[in-house]
């Protein structure tokens, strides 16, 4: 394990430099954050992420953002186990009937300021499954959402652009 | 795929119910396509797969799951989706569909039990689903899985799609294992369609099946440690996840290589330098994963949480035809690869790495023995890659047609059953997920341990929430 450790330090940071926001993403922030809210929060944001109904393709890509390469907590964002101490929600999937509830208590369990990113192209508008009778449709049919980043499913380096654009103008 | 459909009476339904029941024969799938019910079989000494299909009366069939367990909670959403009643079974809740009352987990009754309800929403970025834990302080006497919440209708939504759409559907059916879902479905197209893809197709298609495998057993391998809290593994095996992913998308254009295969072959050809990418990968990989492995059975305090960690029976891994890494830990030595012998794996040298403890140590090294046996595949497709084409035409052939598609998945098989109408339009698709046959066992697997084992165990398995919720 020390090889392993000491190797990591010599061998310099696989962590690459930061994309530039998403400018789309930051024209569809722009009227939805306040400046009262970006003071108190000090460019630091917690993410609680909730599955509405996902192939699991988007979740792959929201962990690589904090593998080496990425590394999402360098800019102030992090991934949170309660809602309750969450800035962001994070949805992935065209929601589906059996996770309408769920989804609406977890975000009702979050305090206020807090800001919604729908990620991936189910979660715009059900996408493919948008027909299905077990499924409700977007994420905005269920909840306002502030954010929408498409992909299917979104590449790490696409939700960092729209992660940093929501840091830029949120908190 | 050699297949054989054959239409049953009750008594032929209920022998074959008993030969399952026996361990004559393993069950791939039970499906309904109303007014029928369809149950696919595998002869393990033989390796040949059988189709039976039964036609209801009065909406019933005989139920499979009173004599053969496995069966139980295919029969309650074959209720949920079809309104096709198995006449005798168990247990008659719903399943997929969650509109009724109240759901009624299982009673455990003894002095001093508590219940534990976690989700549908868990505190990482996983999949949603409802474990109800019944414990005696931090032990476990029983958990019961509640599924169904990611259920999108995916089967009824390829009733009446095109083949290009229910290809894009199947892509869908779970995320991690896209490349064994759309590589299953081409497989069942073309056997209904009796047309062969292009030989270059054929290894195309192994090769991105093999980096699938390879970054997700890349990924679990750290997630598993990392639930243990050994956080280094977790990082050094997410950068080998990491470099799979981008070598994928640098070879074919999609770093989980999503809709590349289509019926009659693949959208994207290799990239021109994406031989010598692959090779780059796979030197690192060999460079960097041995001292992980090393590392991995070094860590006492790492192989204390691992090692007789939630077992799974031999004789319930073979009951349940689990396959995969979680069938393949307890005894059981079944790949689709090697027992189906699909193309091109017939013509490729690979071993399908076998073991007995069935705890989550055993789960590990299958997956670590799994590794390299995927290095040594893409060594040789690289080496005995065909030039020409990469699609054959699809034309649809004028009659009603049936196919069915086997392939291993990292998890483990991927059954696909396709029905297609005269103008080549899907009429009915079943998709069958390794993770049927396996989320019950992580319920046996988890009795007498401890709740905090419970995450560490879960992700040995890593059951796929969409594959199995449709």
């Amino acid at each position: 394990m020390r090889k392993t450790l000491f190797e990591s330090m010599t061998r310099g940071p696989l962590t690459e430099p930061p994309p530039a926001p998403d400018e789309a993403g930051l024209a569809e922030l722009a009227q939805s954050v306040n400046r009262a809210a970006r003071a108190k929060l000090g460019r630091s944001l917690s993410i609680r992420h909730v599955d509405a109904g996902s192939c699991n393709g988007c979740e792959l890509e929201l962990h690589a953002l904090s593998n080496a390469f990425y590394d999402l907590e360098r800019f102030g964002l992090r991934f949170v186990a309660s809602p309750r101490h969450a800035d962001v929600l994070t949805v992935t999937g065209p929601v589906t009937k059996n996770m309408r509830e769920a989804l609406k208590r977890t975000y009702d369990a979050m305090p206020d300021p807090k800001w919604v990113v729908a990620i991936g192209a189910c979660a715009v508008d059900g996408g493919l499954f948008a027909a299905s009778d077990v499924v409700e449709g977007g994420v905005k049919d269920v909840l306002p959402v502030d954010l929408h980043i498409r992909g299917c499913p979104p590449s790490p380096t696409e939700l960092l652009k729209g992660l940093i654009a929501l840091l830029e103008r949120a908190a | 795929m050699k297949l054989t459909r054959t239409i049953v009476t009750e008594e032929g339904w209920n022998q074959a119910s008993d030969r399952l029941a026996n361990g004559g024969l393993t069950l791939l799938g039970l499906w309904g396509d109303a007014p029928c019910v369809y149950m696919a079989l595998l002869d393990e000494a033989t390796a040949e797969i059988l189709v039976l299909s039964y036609a209801c009366r009065d909406g019933a069939y005989p139920s499979v799951g009173a004599r053969h367990p496995p069966a139980i909670r295919l029969e309650r959403t074959i209720r949920d989706l079809h309104k096709l009643n198995a006449a005798g079974a168990v247990d008659t809740r719903p399943w997929l569909d969650h509109g009724g009352a109240p759901y009624a987990f299982l009673p455990a009754e003894g002095e001093g039990l508590h219940q534990i309800a976690v989700g549908p929403v868990h505190a990482g970025i996983i999949e949603p689903g409802h474990f109800r834990f019944t414990a005696n302080g931090e032990h476990i006497v029983r958990v019961e899985q509640r599924l169904g919440y990611v259920h999108k209708g995916i089967e009824a939504l390829m009733s009446g799609a095109t083949l290009d759409d229910a290809a894009k559907l199947a892509a869908r059916t779970s995320g991690d294992s896209t490349v064994a879902y759309t590589y299953a479905f081409a497989l069942a197209a073309e056997a209904a369609l009796q047309i062969a893809p292009p030989p270059r197709a054929v290894y195309l298609r192994a090769l991105m099946a093999e980096l699938e495998r390879l970054a997700n057993h890349f990924g679990d391998i750290g997630a598993i440690c990392n639930d243990a809290s050994f956080a280094l593994m977790h990082t050094q095996t997410g950068i080998l996840r990491e470099r799979t992913l981008r070598a994928a998308e640098l070879c074919f254009g999609h770093r989980l290589m999503m809709d590349v295969i289509v019926p009659g072959g693949v959208i994207h050809d290799l990239a021109a330098d994406g031989p010598a990418r692959l090779e780059e990968l796979l030197s690192e990989i060999r460079r960097a994963f041995p001292p992980l492995v090393e590392l991995y059975d070094n860590t006492a305090s790492l192989q204390d949480r691992t090692v007789t960690t939630g077992i799974v029976k031999p004789d319930y891994a073979r009951q349940y035809g689990a396959g995969g890494y979680v069938g393949r830990a307890s005894g059981r030595n079944f790949d689709a690869r090697r027992a189906v012998g699909y193309e091109p794996y017939s013509h490729l040298a690979f071993k399908v790495p076998v073991l007995d403890a069935g705890d989550v140590n055993a789960r590990i090294w299958i997956r670590i023995r799994e590794v390299e046996q995927s290095l040594a595949l893409i060594d040789q497709i690289l080496s005995l890659l065909p030039t020409g084409e990469i699609q054959t035409a699809i034309q649809a052939n004028g009659k009603a047609c049936e196919g069915l598609g086997l392939v291993e998945a990292f998890r483990g098989d991927v059954l696909v059953w396709l029905r297609l109408d005269a103008s080549g339009q899907v009429a009915r698709c079943h998709l069958r997920d390794a993770s049927w046959f396996q989320w019950p066992l992580l319920e046996t697997a988890i009795k007498d341990n401890i709740v905090a084992d419970f995450p560490l165990c879960n992700k040995s398995f890593n059951c796929s929430y969409s594959g199995h919720d449709l």
